[in-house]
């Protein structure tokens, strides 16, 4: 009875694993082609490497300009990310403490704007600062992010600041903190389990999306990572070696953070949902 | 008096509070979101300067265009099917996840594909459709994204793969918060197997479905990266969502107003769904 048992889940632990193979298959196909020679790709694109060969990763490397578009990825993910926590941390905060009429109307209309979707503000947007002259820059893209960011972020901040203890900042007051103290020794040290949440899903989105950067960013010199993939994929078509080799070193940075992350990263997700 | 005093702050820390945030947040969402309105009734090609009102001509054009509303019907299949399938994948892993003690490997697995983005994605299974399925030698898996009819289904399968983690770990969460005594209860009760599933557990896991429901129609509707590298919205424009066919009206037509107009048509639509979505599933919410 006990081993039929036991039998009959380590069957079904291989049964899902052959289902999570299936489902990485894609992933390892191309890791597996990264190495090989462009013949070889096509021909047979489940044989292993006749020699392991570097080759495509260094021309990869080179042409998207990949260590200039990582760093300009890394730059506005980072930037926004960090802004996007604190500035909603604080109205947040000032939004749950001094609950005027006023604070609970824009409370109210930046979690109405989430319904909003990105395509109804694209065309405006790209105008209006395209004739202010603010395109083709970083921070204009960081600007994006923090006004687009934002709304989740007070609301996720909302929910949580609602259940810290006023008596908490009461006794700091107390204490002779004024406000902004209060705020930055008492209340942001409490919030960052939410801002661990927070600082995730919005790295997941900053640091993968497309749709934004390549309306703001159009010289090649800012280029982040997926608009650079992008851009080399459209060039080089058919070279199939150096393709699958830009996609892996675009997969790999976040593969490596995940690995050391995952706990957090998973948490992430279900806190966000919840809320 | 002294209530009233710690309770309204003074203008300069309102403004350090909330000022950038409210700043920005105007500017980049609701300045826009009217403006986008007024343009609209406008004629704007996106590099003149000037331009003329029209009135309610954009919207007519909108009207009478067929090719935006064919878009914009294979945007409802493509969400309908993606939605289905998504949610029933990513129900299926996390309720077989959640009945095992080992199962961070999986979990950690099956949400992979959401770190890498949606053009990385559809590279990756364009390579995957056109050069790997091509030469296994069953015909049934060749030749989709070469063909009008099946190209769509390609888009539909990369999307459920994509999100079926996700949305799975979401499930997870909620499948943990279902509480054990009312499971034990049940099952001394004898429902067990799929009657458990039906009739307890799947009626606690209402404000899951809600959640995952209203993130992948959100998803699914406005998806633009994946169409663009996995398809292009080819072959012969049959894959051309709706989200893509607004950008190649505004930014290769020139036809901004009209687009715009669309967008405005897109924003009203994806409303009223949502709304529509959230109303029926706050009904169906049941008391633990």
């Amino acid at each position: 009875m006990k081993l039929a048992k036991l039998s009959l889940q380590g069957l079904r632990t291989v049964m899902l694993s052959a289902v999570l193979l299936l489902f990485l298959m894609p992933f390892l196909i191309i890791a597996l082609n990264s190495f090989k020679e462009n013949k070889d790709i096509t021909s047979s694109p489940f044989a292993l490497p006749e020699a392991w060969s570097l080759t495509n990763f260094a021309t990869a490397y080179e042409k998207m300009n990949y260590l200039h578009a990582f760093s300009n990825s890394f730059i506005i993910t980072v930037s926004s990310v960090l802004l996007i926590a604190l500035f909603a941390a604080m109205t947040a905060h000032f939004f749950v403490r001094s609950n005027t009429r006023i604070d609970r109307i824009a409370f109210f209309i930046m979690v109405a704007s989430m319904i909003i979707p990105f395509q109804a503000i694209m065309i405006p947007l790209v105008k209006i600062y395209g004739s202010l002259d603010l395109m083709n820059s970083k921070s204009t893209l960081v600007y994006l992010y923090i006004g687009f960011g934002s709304s989740l972020a007070v609301f996720i901040y909302h929910g949580f600041v609602k259940s810290i203890p006023l008596e908490l900042e009461e006794a700091a007051m107390i204490d002779g903190c004024n406000r902004t103290q209060t705020f930055f020794k008492i209340v942001l040290p409490v919030l960052v389990p939410t801002t661990v949440t927070i600082a995730i899903l919005n790295v997941l989105w900053i640091w993968n999306d497309f749709l934004l950067p390549s309306l703001v960013l159009i010289e090649s010199a800012q280029r982040t990572l997926p608009l650079s993939t992008f851009n080399f994929y459209g060039t080089y078509t058919a070279d199939f070696g150096p393709l699958m080799a830009s996609l892996l070193l675009t997969i790999i940075p976040v593969v490596v953070v995940y690995l050391f992350a995952q706990k957090y990263i998973i948490q992430g997700v279900m806190q966000g949902s919840i809320k | 008096m002294a209530s009233q005093k710690t309770r309204s702050a003074s203008i300069p820390i309102r403004l350090l509070f909330t000022g950038p945030t409210l700043l920005i947040f105007m500017t980049v969402v609701i300045v826009p979101f009217f403006y986008g309105i007024y343009l609209t009734f406008t004629n704007w090609d996106g590099i003149s300067t000037t331009y003329d009102m029209v009135g309610f001509a954009n919207y007519e054009t909108v009207w009478n265009d067929a090719t935006f509303w064919k878009s914009f019907i294979m945007t409802l299949k493509y969400v309908l099917v993606s939605v289905i399938l998504i949610n029933i994948v990513a129900f299926s892993l996390a309720y077989v996840l959640t009945r095992r003690k080992k199962s961070n490997l999986f979990r950690t697995g099956f949400f992979l594909p959401n770190l890498v983005g949606g053009i990385v994605l559809g590279f990756v299974w364009q390579f995957i459709f056109n050069h790997v399925l091509a030469g296994v030698g069953i015909p049934l898996l060749q030749g989709w994204l070469a063909d009008p009819q099946k190209a769509l289904w390609a888009l539909v399968t990369v999307t459920v793969w994509q999100y079926a983690g996700y949305m799975m770990v979401i499930y997870i969460a909620g499948l943990m918060n279902v509480p054990n005594d009312i499971l034990e209860a049940s099952s001394l009760d004898g429902a067990i197997g799929w009657k458990r599933l039906k009739s307890i557990v799947l009626p606690l896991m209402v404000p899951s479905f809600s959640v995952c429901i209203f993130l992948s129609l959100q998803r699914s509707f406005l998806v633009y990266d994946v169409n663009l590298s996995l398809t292009g919205g080819g072959p012969f424009k049959s894959t051309e969502l709706v989200s893509m066919y607004i950008y190649n009206k505004a930014f290769l037509a020139r036809d901004y107003g009209v687009g715009q107009a669309e967008a405005f048509v897109l924003f009203l639509m994806v409303t009223a769904i949502t709304l529509v979505q959230v109303y029926f599933s706050k009904k169906m919410e049941v008391e633990a």
